[in-house]
């Protein structure tokens, strides 16, 4: 079974630990894992923002350099849910890649939603002593039903804790291209998550796209919180939380 | 009512500093998303219901030209007259019309949205007319000169303070600190003028073509002595409030309610076919309904239609982040919220509300609890879509977008890029990890908060580094 891993345009440009993450945890699943060097984004900014040609084109890459997968995993809610839920609808216009398309979206998984519903693994390698609190992005959770999957391998975790906060499914205010269009209310959404988080005293904050974990990281520190930690959940269950080294030691060794 | 739609941001920015308005929203989005939440659970088959009215609704707009016609013969067989307008103005000047014909002084109303897209009440007003508004939340919202915020409960960004400063200013009399004495006091000053109003004049919910009926959906008892008091009665509706059957409207309020406020049903339903018959009790002497379009057929041929099946229960609203943040006034027009950035744009110009379908983070809870399943991220999603067409974004964004889908089905070039800038990121970010300032667009960002930095390498080279040493 050939797993082509998406590793998404803001986890290649700010944060590669997450990719090397979910590159361990699926090979520790048995998978092979393929990782098509072409890749760039799957064109949600440009489907987001009205521009549908330039989402077209992406999409259509993306297509080209995954056709020979058996699955596709993303890790990320919001990338998985686009070509998943959206992709069908943009490439609409390309009855000729139809059947391409439709194999694509059934064969696209979010990252802990695979591990748990195809891979169905039974351990992770991560460890992690403390607690955290999980928070469900809008797009895993309202596009693709995320929700028990990542709390269900978390839970797997050893020496793991979670802390649940009161309003886990409440929007960070992230948004993509909102973020910086309405900056104020953005934050002022993100604000809301920041009290949130914190009311639940856990060591660090989970979750599963990278977007929402700049806002909201933004955000808490912006507010003098120094102290929380946020992580991807691929990097919790892998065992790579400090991201700068875990990228280098993985490439070194 | 004037568009401000325009001036978004800047409204925006006033209600989140605005002590007040913050106050108020945050009780109203404790109270009404969590009633709904639990009613909801009343209905074992919830989302059933969901699918099977937004079919009502879609065989209604679809089937609208016949069944507007039989609504027609039903309701002019039971005796009331009907008028059908195209534009805001044109509703106005029938009013207007009707209420010279009939020498009528002063006007009761009970709430509809409809008149504050005509601004029938200025009109009126400037005829001549006394005009007053009886549903509580639009007694207080005249009161203060000001417009509805939210479409179901126009007085939601007003605390219980500043409603007894206003009473006591109006009424003359000592201010009160209770909301039921509040509310007995105001139903103390309307009484006579429930009394002594020649004309009533209400919205619809539906319009239910087997029987030629008009329906409303109220909470005070102000809406059924609108309809039956004053001796004239004209009700304003829009065309795609039609639905085939009683058996239809039933299950649509199931929802409505429920989706509103939380309450399994409301406290009066009010049908009206036709006016008082010989031998009723009470009721109009003549009743007048004015169908109206003012832009619904041409969102009914357009790509975003499904923002016809709304029954205007308001929890796309209550569950918006962007909504709970702002309130109502921002959206600048009679809609608000998502469903509001979607009429909106529709019904005034695309041009006259640039800001609205982008101010959403597309979270979809709106999607979620819509009890008739429009897709309203989808939608506002479209009208962005219209508004690139239309060449209506603002050029460095344009610029922006074009150079990045350039650079991005470039993987050469965007990787030689990715790599600079992951390294200048991490070199500004230094040992914090964290950039404080961004330039351009990004300052939007960084003027609230931190930007995490890179880790100073891509996945790419990482990765092509990786696989290098594994073959070995
Ligand atoms: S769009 Fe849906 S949720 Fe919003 S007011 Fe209309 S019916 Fe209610």
């Amino acid at each position: 079974m050939k797993v082509g891993l998406f590793v998404t345009c803001l986890v290649d440009l700010m944060r590669p630990s997450i990719g090397f993450a979910s590159l361990k945890l699926l090979e520790s699943a048995g998978y092979e894992v393929i990782v098509p060097v072409e890749q760039t984004c799957c064109g949600q900014p440009g489907y987001n923002s009205g521009d549908r040609k330039a989402a077209q084109a992406l999409a259509k890459k993306v297509l080209a350099e995954f056709a020979r997968c058996d699955y596709i995993v993303v890790p990320s809610g919001s990338c998985g849910g686009m070509i998943r839920a959206h992709y069908p609808e943009l490439l609409a216009e390309f009855p000729e890649l139809k059947a391409q398309v439709e194999a694509i979206a059934r064969r696209t998984y979010e990252l802990t939603d695979f591990l748990v519903n195809v891979a169905r693994v039974d351990s992770v390698p991560g460890q992690f002593s403390g607690s955290v609190t999980y928070h469900d992005s809008c797009s895993g959770l309202r596009e693709l039903n995320i929700k028990a999957q990542p709390r269900a391998l978390l839970a797997k975790v050893a020496g793991l804790s979670v802390k649940e906060m009161q309003q886990p499914e409440q929007c960070c205010g992230f948004g993509g291209t909102f973020a910086v269009k309405y900056g104020e209310i953005s934050s002022r959404i993100a604000d809301l998550k920041c009290e949130d988080v914190q009311s639940a005293q856990a060591d660090a904050l989970v979750l599963g796209d990278l977007g929402c974990m700049l806002n909201i990281e933004g955000r808490l520190r912006r507010r003098g919180d120094k102290n929380i930690r946020v992580l991807h959940v691929a990097e919790v269950l892998a065992g790579m939380t400090d991201p700068v080294q875990d990228a280098d030691r993985r490439t070194a060794g | 009512m004037q568009v401000s739609s325009n001036q978004f941001k800047q409204a925006a920015s006033v209600k989140l500093a605005d002590p007040n308005v913050q106050k108020a929203l945050r009780n109203a989005k404790g109270k009404l998303v969590v009633a709904r939440s639990r009613s909801i659970l009343e209905l074992d088959n919830f989302e059933e219901i969901r699918d099977a009215a937004a079919r009502i609704r879609d065989f209604g707009l679809l089937h609208m030209d016949v069944l507007l016609e039989e609504w027609e013969k039903k309701a002019v067989a039971a005796g009331t007259i009907v008028h059908w307008a195209e534009t805001p103005q044109q509703v106005n000047d029938m009013v207007i019309e009707i209420a010279r014909k009939h020498e009528v002084r002063k006007i009761i109303k009970s709430k509809s949205m409809l008149g504050e897209e005509t601004n029938l009440n200025h009109a009126l007003e400037t005829a001549g007319l006394d005009v007053r508004e009886t549903d509580l939340g639009e007694y207080i919202i005249q009161q203060f000169g000001e417009t509805p915020s939210h479409i179901i409960a126009p007085a939601v960004h007003k605390s219980k303070d500043d409603i007894a400063d206003l009473f006591a200013l109006k009424h003359g009399r000592p201010r009160l600190d209770d909301i039921a004495a509040l509310t007995h006091e105001a139903r103390e000053i309307l009484r006579p003028h429930f009394l002594d109003a020649d004309m009533g004049i209400s919205g619809a919910n539906f319009l239910v073509a087997e029987t030629g009926s008009t329906m409303i959906v109220t909470n005070e008892g102000n809406g059924r002595m609108t309809t039956t008091m004053p001796r004239v009665h004209v009700a304003i509706t829009g065309v795609e409030k039609i639905v085939p059957t009683l058996e239809d409207i039933s299950l649509l309020l199931r929802l409505l309610t429920r989706s509103a406020t939380g309450q399994s049903i409301s406290n009066y339903l009010s049908f009206t076919t036709g006016p008082k018959r010989p031998g009723d009790k009470d009721g109009p002497g003549e009743f007048h309904v004015i169908i109206v379009d003012a832009g619904r057929t041409t969102v009914l041929a357009s790509e975003i239609r499904e923002a016809l099946r709304c029954i205007r229960c308001g929890a796309c609203m209550n569950h918006c982040p962007v909504y709970q943040n702002i309130g109502g006034h921002a959206y600048g027009w009679v809609y608000p919220g998502p469903i509001g950035s979607i009429l909106t744009p529709a019904y005034v110009g695309i041009e006259k509300a640039i800001d609205l379908p982008n101010a959403s983070t597309l979270c979809n809870q709106c999607g979620v609890v819509c009890p008739v399943k429009i897709p309203l991220p989808d939608l506002m999603r479209k009208l962005r879509e219209q508004q690139v067409q239309k060449n209506l974004r603002p050029w460095p964004e344009r610029l922006g977008l074009r150079l990045w889908a350039w650079t991005a089905t470039r993987p050469a070039v965007y990787g030689f890029l990715t790599g600079i800038a992951a390294r200048l990121g991490k070199w500004l970010g230094g040992r914090e990890r964290l950039l404080h300032r961004l330039p351009a667009a990004g300052s939007e960002w960084t003027a609230s908060r931190d930007f995490p930095a890179p880790s100073g390498k891509t996945f790419r080279e990482l990765y092509a580094k990786h696989r290098n040493k594994g073959t070995r």
